[in-house]
């Protein structure tokens, strides 16, 4: 999911750099967040984008996670993560397949329920 | 614990096979590897084995491990020591970074979980007030019978030898990339400054016998010899 055009997208939710949120998140539909959130954050079925701007401190559950911020917190993803170049993640990773740009910084465990590691 | 001299085996191989060949128009460098396939003929029929690789992240590595039903872990421990929080003063007042404080925020794992630790370079470019600390750390979270596999430069290989990152493309087979670092990095307690780098400098040369003490609570040890100035070494805990 790259990063959304100005003005809203129908089906995309979206969190901007200057919000904080404090708590847990959960919905379904698409989220790109690139604000601040520290609680967990439960897309079951749906897509997380953190972007470059974003930081999140909780465990992640969603359907996809792309993460170019800062994310610390255990992932787990039923089909796919994707870390980009300047990603930074601290936590464990649970999901089918994932995908690690090079720059990317992990730190924890990959769990790969299916060996599909792109 | 038993001591390292008291039933350690030695073996060296001369002319282990490592051989560099650069790749064309980049960075990157292929040598063998006999302590990776050494461990590789280990793990051939292992499965779930649980694996700890203290380099920078690659993805290479992860999907080594994970295609073959194996975990792992990530954790770059030189990237980690370059955290200006650890900046301390030791009691004579030289600039030191503080051991308590990185072991309480890196290699925190229940006692006995890895059976694999892939230690790479890390010990020639980790900071002096480090090493030791990171070598016990490492005893106690490998199992029994644990192996762990490092990589040191021998003194043919001048005090300017590159930090490279290693990637496993094969079963004995490593892809060598130069780490350059992208921000201000601590060299180290020698340098005494932080600097522009573009990457960790060798800290030290170690000799066997600095290997055999620093390793000395393991069961094992073995040294292989290669062409390009890096000696290799398995130890069992």
């Amino acid at each position: 999911m790259s990063a959304p055009a100005s003005g809203l997208q129908s089906g995309l939710a979206q969190i901007g750099k200057s919000v904080f949120i404090k708590g847990e998140l959960s919905g379904s539909e698409d989220l790109y967040l690139d604000g601040q959130v520290e609680g967990s954050i439960a897309l079951k079925g749906n897509s997380l984008t953190v972007g470059p701007n974003g930081q999140v401190k909780g465990s992640v559950e969603a359907k996809g996670v792309v993460v170019q911020g800062k994310l610390e917190g255990n992932i787990k993803a039923s089909d796919r993560v994707e870390l980009r170049k300047s990603a930074i993640v601290t936590g464990d990773v649970s999901t089918q397949r994932i995908s690690i740009e090079e720059g990317a910084y992990l730190k924890g465990k990959v769990d790969i329920s299916r060996a599909d590691v792109k | 614990m038993s001591s390292v001299s008291q039933n350690f085996m030695k073996l060296f191989r001369g002319s282990s096979g490592a051989e560099t060949i650069p790749a064309q128009g980049s960075e990157k460098l292929t040598r063998r590897s006999s302590g990776l396939g050494e461990l590789a003929r280990t793990w051939q029929n292992a499965e779930g084995l649980c694996i700890l690789d203290l380099g920078s992240t690659s993805a290479t590595n992860i999907r080594h491990f994970t295609e073959r039903g194996h975990r792992i872990y990530s954790e770059d421990l030189l990237t980690a020591s370059t955290d200006p929080e650890l900046l301390i003063k030791d009691e004579k007042g030289v600039a030191a970074l503080d051991s308590r404080k990185f072991l309480a925020d890196n290699l925190v794992y229940p006692a006995a979980h890895f059976d694999v630790v892939l230690c790479w370079n890390l010990p020639d470019y980790l900071d002096e007030s480090l090493v030791k600390p990171v070598v016990g750390r490492l005893w106690s979270v490998l199992k029994p019978g644990g192996m762990l596999l490092a990589f040191f430069h021998t003194r043919d290989a001048g005090p300017d030898a590159p930090c490279h990152r290693f990637h496993i493309v094969g079963a004995d087979t490593l892809e060598m990339k130069k780490i350059v670092l992208s921000r201000e990095a601590r060299r180290g307690t020698g340098a005494g400054q932080t600097t522009k780098s573009d990457g960790f400098q060798l800290q030290r040369v170690f000799n066997n016998r600095h290997i055999e003490n620093l390793f000395h609570d393991f069961a094992s040890i073995k040294f292989f010899l290669a062409r390009d100035n890096i000696r290799e070494m398995l130890v069992v805990r």
